[in-house]
């Protein structure tokens, strides 16, 4: 009998692993980055990293099915005439009709409606679709401006001046050719057929000081009628969301890096910005320290997947989440439905994030007339709402096991954290103990 | 009936409603500009002492004429609508912002990015604008009498500016369909910007908006045209240099 030496394992990298070669292979075969669309897709500190204390001696717990937690939110009261009044503190992002299909937008619009909250238009003007079937719309105001113009300011029922975007602080959206169709390449005013580079910046103000006059600008336009939101990439949040306050906004949000975007670079995307969990304590502390905490509105979204994270970013000073990932998925996105068709893309379900392209086979993220004929806007509506009502339901149950009677009146104090990372950036003790890092020293 | 007495800043002066800012708030103009409504008889406003305000007369959406006598700060006329206005001074930031129809002209220079966005309308400046006029441009047709700074008509979609003056730097960067018409030198070409070939279909239109802008003692034919290459519009990594 021979003796063989003992092999050894085969032993990919943890530097170069299968997902980073494929990668190299991949820029060498094309010569161009990666575009995808979606949020951060690496693991990154999250609210999965926090947990609800509950109630116990010192505090008592509501009854689960009897008393009241209220979930109703106002947002805009600062300066507007016509504040928004919402049932539920979770409201749809912006998202361009053009990198969506015009049934998954009026999806979106029935869905909110249903449950009270609003949806946002986005990088593509307002259709018909999603203001016939969107009782509380948000008009996002770009630098693009694609499609922009006073009837549709002053039929929206707030607008929200975009400074940037959680995928993406200080990059301007991308919507390739594929997906510029004839409606999209007129509402755009842009030829068919173009890869459309949206400008990073807006073409008529820079700075804060500028910004406080086109806020201003666009309350004379619509009469001070409506709230006026500033949304930034999760980027410097404090810094950012003092600005914002400066320059007159009624509402602030701000989208942490797992906030999605229709098409944006890999690189950009994992790459650029800041966790949602390390934008809200920043983002709060700065509307405390002017004195505009609950006064401006804080809308935080990147992330949010279910009712305890809506009740996790309340307990830190939010005053309402937004959805974009989630809500498409509630419509039918990365659906096993249509496995099949994924893996002919070569992707499987659960995975596909060339939205970029226009082939969702879930109909959604594309422009062709056959694929999103597979989304039945009143359906999609009713799911999401559905997903909604869930959301409401998980933050009102935790709400009330901290004996909260409001989903606003959770606070830090209900929280901790599993990880040394989450309790610096939120701002609550290590789980076990009374340390906060950062906090009295240490 | 009783009259009842017209504030001051109210009252006629001609056939015109003579709006005062130094005794009214912009807030009171811009929301009377709102209420006109079709078939008004007053058509004809003008607006003293505007003193550098901000957004004087945005939002108009009617046909209306606003002389604006002096000079103006940001967004002045920003969304007109159908509104003929002309300010009797200089402008700042973003004349005519996103200009859906209607005509501005301003009697004196005019700041950076005059006529951003503008979908429509005519937008004159009679004497120099500053950079970025015309980025962005969706449609709107801008003359300048004088010259234009740097990085004017920056990623310009549709529309045409004519230029009777020269142009600054990077002219044109990343334009799309918007056709520009310099009379002068031009600094340099920004990113996918070409001269391109007059044709008689261009010098006719040419000679239409010069027509619509007052301009009589200028021919079309001095007039170079510049316009996009086209080679950017669909991404290709050996183009990545001009980026």
């Amino acid at each position: 009998m021979t003796y063989r030496n003992p092999p050894t394992t085969p032993r990919k990298s943890a530097t170069f692993d299968d997902y980073t070669l494929s990668e190299i292979r991949r820029a060498a075969a094309t010569g161009i980055y990666d575009i995808r669309g979606a949020g951060a897709k690496r693991k990154l500190p999250h609210f999965d990293d926090l947990l609800f204390l509950g109630a116990s001696i010192s505090r008592y717990p509501l009854e689960g099915y009897r008393e009241r937690c209220d979930t109703s939110v106002v947002l805009g009261s600062r300066h507007a005439k016509k504040p928004i009044e919402l049932k539920i503190p979770i409201t749809i992002a912006g998202m361009s009709f053009g990198s969506l299909s015009g049934p998954a937008k009026e999806a979106l619009g029935r869905g909110a409606t249903l449950s009270g909250t609003s949806t946002t238009t986005g990088d593509g003007g307002m259709t018909e679709e999603e203001r016939g079937h969107s009782k509380t719309l948000v008009y996002q105001y770009l630098p693009s401006r694609y499609g922009m113009n006073p009837r549709d300011l002053r039929r929206a029922d707030a607008i929200e001046v975009v400074v940037g975007q959680g995928a993406k602080p200080g990059g301007g959206g991308m919507l390739l050719g594929q997906k510029i169709s004839d409606r999209v390449a007129e509402m755009r005013t842009l030829p068919k057929g173009i890869d459309q580079r949206s400008a990073s910046r807006h073409p008529d103000w820079t700075g804060p000081d500028d910004l406080e006059i086109k806020i201003l600008e666009l309350r004379e336009i619509t009469d001070w009628e409506k709230p006026i939101y500033v949304k930034v990439g999760g980027a410097r949040p404090y810094y950012d969301t003092a600005l914002a306050v400066k320059a007159g906004a009624d509402v602030v949000v701000v989208d942490g890096m797992q906030g999605g975007t229709a098409a944006t670079q890999e690189v950009f995307i994992e790459n650029v910005g800041q966790p949602t969990l390390a934008c809200i304590r920043p983002a709060v502390q700065a509307l405390q320290d002017l004195g505009m905490h609950r006064k401006v509105q804080l809308i935080v979204s990147g992330g949010i997947r279910n009712g305890a994270d809506v009740a996790k970013a309340l307990a830190l000073g939010v005053d309402a989440v937004s959805i974009g990932t989630a809500a498409l998925v509630a419509l039918g996105d990365n659906d096993p439905r249509w496995e099949a068709d994924y893996n002919a893309l070569g992707t499987t379900a659960g995975a596909y994030d060339d939205w970029h392209e226009g082939k969702d086979p879930a109909g959604i993220t594309t422009q062709d007339p056959e694929l999103m004929k597979r989304v039945d806007p009143i359906a999609a509506g009713r799911r999401l709402a559905n997903y909604l009502k869930v959301m409401t339901l998980e933050a009102q149950t935790i709400a009330r096991a901290c004996g909260k009677n409001s989903l606003h009146n959770l606070e830090p104090e209900d929280l901790v954290a599993l990880s040394i990372e989450a309790a610096a950036m939120a701002g609550v003790p290590l789980a076990g103990t009374n340390w906060i890092p950062g906090k009295n020293g240490f | 009936m009783p009259a009842t007495p017209m504030p001051k800043a109210h009252r006629e002066q001609g056939h015109a409603r003579v709006f005062d800012l130094a005794e009214q708030s912009l807030r009171e103009l811009n929301q009377a500009l709102h209420q006109v409504t079709p078939g008004s008889n007053e058509t004809a406003w003008e607006v003293l002492n505007p003193k550098g305000s901000h957004s004087v007369a945005v939002g108009v959406d009617h046909p209306i004429s606003i002389d604006v006598r002096g000079s103006v700060g940001y967004y002045c006329a920003g969304m007109n609508d159908g509104a003929t206005i002309t300010v009797h001074g200089s402008a700042g930031p973003g004349v005519g912002e996103n200009m859906m129809s209607g005509s501005i002209v301003v009697k004196g220079d005019a700041s950076q990015y005059a006529g951003a966005t503008g979908r429509g309308g005519l937008l004159v400046i009679e004497g120099n604008a500053s950079s970025r006029c015309g980025i962005s441009m969706k449609g709107i047709d801008i003359v300048v009498h004088g010259n234009i700074g740097h990085m004017s008509a920056f990623m310009a979609q549709s529309g045409n500016l004519v230029v009777l003056g020269d142009a600054g730097d990077a002219l044109g960067d990343s334009i799309y369909e918007a056709r520009l018409f310099v009379r002068g030198k031009v600094e340099s070409l920004g990113a996918d910007c070409i001269a391109k070939e007059m044709r008689p279909e261009h010098i006719e239109l040419l000679q239409g908006l010069l027509d619509k802008a007052g301009v009589t003692d200028v021919k079309a034919s001095e007039f170079k045209r510049y316009g996009s290459a086209r080679k950017l519009y669909n991404f290709n990594i050996d183009n990545a240099d001009a980026y």
